[in-house]
């Protein structure tokens, strides 16, 4: 008992954590696996500084590829890589990673089936002043796409954490989408990460939020708001976008007349579309999307970005208020 | 398991007989799926004959022994190639060759590594297999397996940016464990190499990526046999053997002919060419 204590005392709760990047956790994390196992093996295009593979190439060399700006050429040889045995993480920004070499992937990764882990950071508006370049708002929709490959957002730096190891241990291709910004912990601390389950804050039933990475912290805000006026308000960390938590999904709604989808990705192809698709077949109730409207984004501040684009909590709520007259 | 069940061959005559009973099969196939490229797998069938039977380590019982030596073949579509050295080399009855390009068959269109255990990655989209090649001689050095990689590109194929990112590649990590061929038979789809957008001078642009190049006449078993000994023998960079190679090789009416890149023989055309090929 008193040991149990104390080291309740020693670990900080999630909930007074400073806000991390999860690219961060991710540095940390391979890391950690790097020092745990022999067969992780990472690859980077020139952007280690930025996908923090910098730190697991520091501690293990012979086991870090650095590719140059060449991302075709890095997933073709994390695939060889993968076919004798290894476990590479290949990193790079998510616009490249998924866009450049999409049909490297496609052929060496998910057709032949090899077991290489696509950990791309950058994702979404957030990368913000480098501008629409480098803001991935269509790498989800690009993934979600080809048999064999998982897809998984997380939602904070905790996540990541539980994410990696999880992917690290599974055995073919997973693609991580993992951000610039520094994010709040939304997770409980005793949250364990599973393929395919999601996180449930609760259940509402007026509306259910299906948010995924930095949305589930701004869905839980407006929740909070929208239950001061009355509205009971789900929310849900819909963490793998493939293969969907369908059990959940039917759970939620079922509770409620209206799902509200919420990520940093175009309204097509991503989450949205992977729920909306879900549910049109299986318990069509309306479903409103909240994401990038079919555009490309542009410079500036992420928290000014996420307003311009709507992806704020009050845009979020009024979305809700609306869709519920 | 994991011992090689066939013996290497490394008489020239015998080779260019195991070459004559690969190109029958490749026409064979051919002819019964009506579909698939003819020149592009007669203009390699001596080269890769090479590779399998004189140098490779493998085990057709055991195809993922883990010391075998691997091959793969970038320029996919001169899988019937493939398919027929693996026949012959014992991966799979002869009788399997009759259902390429079939629906559920295990000899797709392209090669796939998914459905036919002894292909090594799936290739049909150009440009990627030197990549992969990379890939598993980095992971055979750091397991510190002696196994070596080979890969034959096409010379069409070097016209897609990827295989000069892995040109970099093969030369900055100093990858000696890896041979590859260019099938250098001057021909792609729209016409000749050289008019549909030029690859030349191909020896002098490998050179300057860093590679040892040796040049063979890729008929020619004597030559390519010295080239992949040169090729083993060459420590701190990677080997190119251009290997200059007339398309549709073995069969007088297909040599050098465009229009049978991707037209399989007509049962005719099949007749006449196994007939050639006997008294070739």
């Amino acid at each position: 008992m008193g040991e149990k204590t104390q080291n309740s005392e020693l670990k900080t709760q999630n909930s007074e954590k400073k806000p991390k990047a999860t690219r961060d956790a991710y540095g940390d994390t391979l890391m950690e696996l790097g020092q745990k196992r022999s067969d992780i093996v990472v690859l980077d295009a020139d952007l280690s500084c930025s996908t923090k593979t910098n730190k697991f190439a520091k501690a293990f060399p012979e086991r870090f590829f650095n590719m140059g700006i060449a991302e075709q050429d890095m997933i073709g040889t994390a695939a060889g890589l993968a076919l004798t045995g290894k476990v590479p993480f290949a990193s790079t920004f998510a616009v490249f990673e998924t866009g450049r070499a999409w049909d490297q992937i496609r052929l060496t990764v998910c057709y032949s089936n090899t077991n290489v882990k696509l950990i791309a950071t950058h994702g979404g508006i957030t990368v913000g002043e480098d501008g629409a370049s480098h803001q991935a708002l269509e790498d989800i929709a690009l993934m979600r796409a080809l048999p064999n490959m998982t897809v998984i957002v997380p939602a904070d730096a905790a996540e990541t954490a539980s994410v990696i190891n999880t992917v690290a241990d599974y055995r073919g291709p997973v693609y991580v989408r993992l951000g610039r910004a520094r994010v709040p912990y939304v997770l409980p601390d005793d949250y364990n990460f599973e393929i395919g389950r999601a996180f449930t804050f609760n259940i509402g039933k007026d509306v259910n939020i299906i948010a995924a990475g930095i949305m589930v912290a701004t869905a839980k805000k407006a929740a909070a708001i929208l239950a001061k006026d009355g509205i009971d308000a789900g929310v849900i960390n819909m963490s793998t976008i493939k293969p969907l938590d369908e059990e959940t999904l039917l759970r939620a709604a079922r509770s409620s007349k209206l799902i509200i989808t919420a990520e940093e990705h175009s309204i097509i192809g991503g989450l949205g579309s992977a729920v909306s698709e879900f549910l049109s077949e299986n318990h069509p109730v309306p479903v409103k999307r909240i994401g990038i409207n079919d555009t490309f984004g542009c410079s500036g501040d992420s928290e000014e970005l996420l307003k311009f684009h709507g992806l704020s909590a009050e845009d979020m709520m009024k979305t809700i208020k609306e869709a519920l007259k | 398991m994991g011992a090689v069940t066939k013996g290497k061959i490394t008489d020239i005559h015998e080779l260019q007989k195991v070459a004559k009973k690969v190109r029958l099969h490749i026409l064979h196939m051919l002819t019964k799926a009506n579909s698939g490229h003819t020149g592009g797998s007669l203009s390699a069938a001596d080269v890769a004959v090479a590779i399998y039977f004189s140098k490779m380590n493998f085990d057709p019982k055991d195809p993922f022994y883990k010391k075998r030596d691997r091959f793969i073949l970038s320029k996919g579509h001169a899988a019937p190639l493939l398919y027929a050295i693996m026949a012959e080399a014992g991966y799979f009855p002869l009788e399997v060759l009759d259902h390429l390009r079939k629906i559920e068959s295990p000899l797709q269109g392209h090669p796939c590594c998914t459905s036919l255990p002894g292909i090594e990655v799936s290739t049909g989209s150009l440009g990627q297999g030197l990549s992969v090649a990379n890939g598993m001689a980095l992971g055979l050095k750091l397991d510190n397996n002696p196994a070596r990689v080979y890969c034959i590109m096409g010379d069409g194929e070097t016209q897609e940016g990827q295989i000069w990112e892995a040109a970099m590649t093969a030369a900055h990590y100093k990858i000696d464990n890896l041979c590859a061929v260019v099938d250098n038979n001057g021909l792609q789809i729209d016409g000749p190499v050289q008019k549909v957008m030029g690859i030349a001078p191909l020896h002098d642009k490998w050179a300057a990526f860093g590679w040892h190049v040796i040049d063979v006449d890729g008929h020619n078993m004597e030559q390519i046999l010295n080239a992949l000994d040169k090729a083993e023998n060459t420590k701190g960079k990677p080997t190119v053997i251009i290997a200059k190679t007339t398309k549709g090789r073995g069969v007088s009416f297909f040599e050098g002919k465009v229009e049978y890149h991707g037209v399989a023989p007509s049962q005719e055309e099949y007749e006449k060419a196994v007939k050639e090929i006997h008294n070739g």
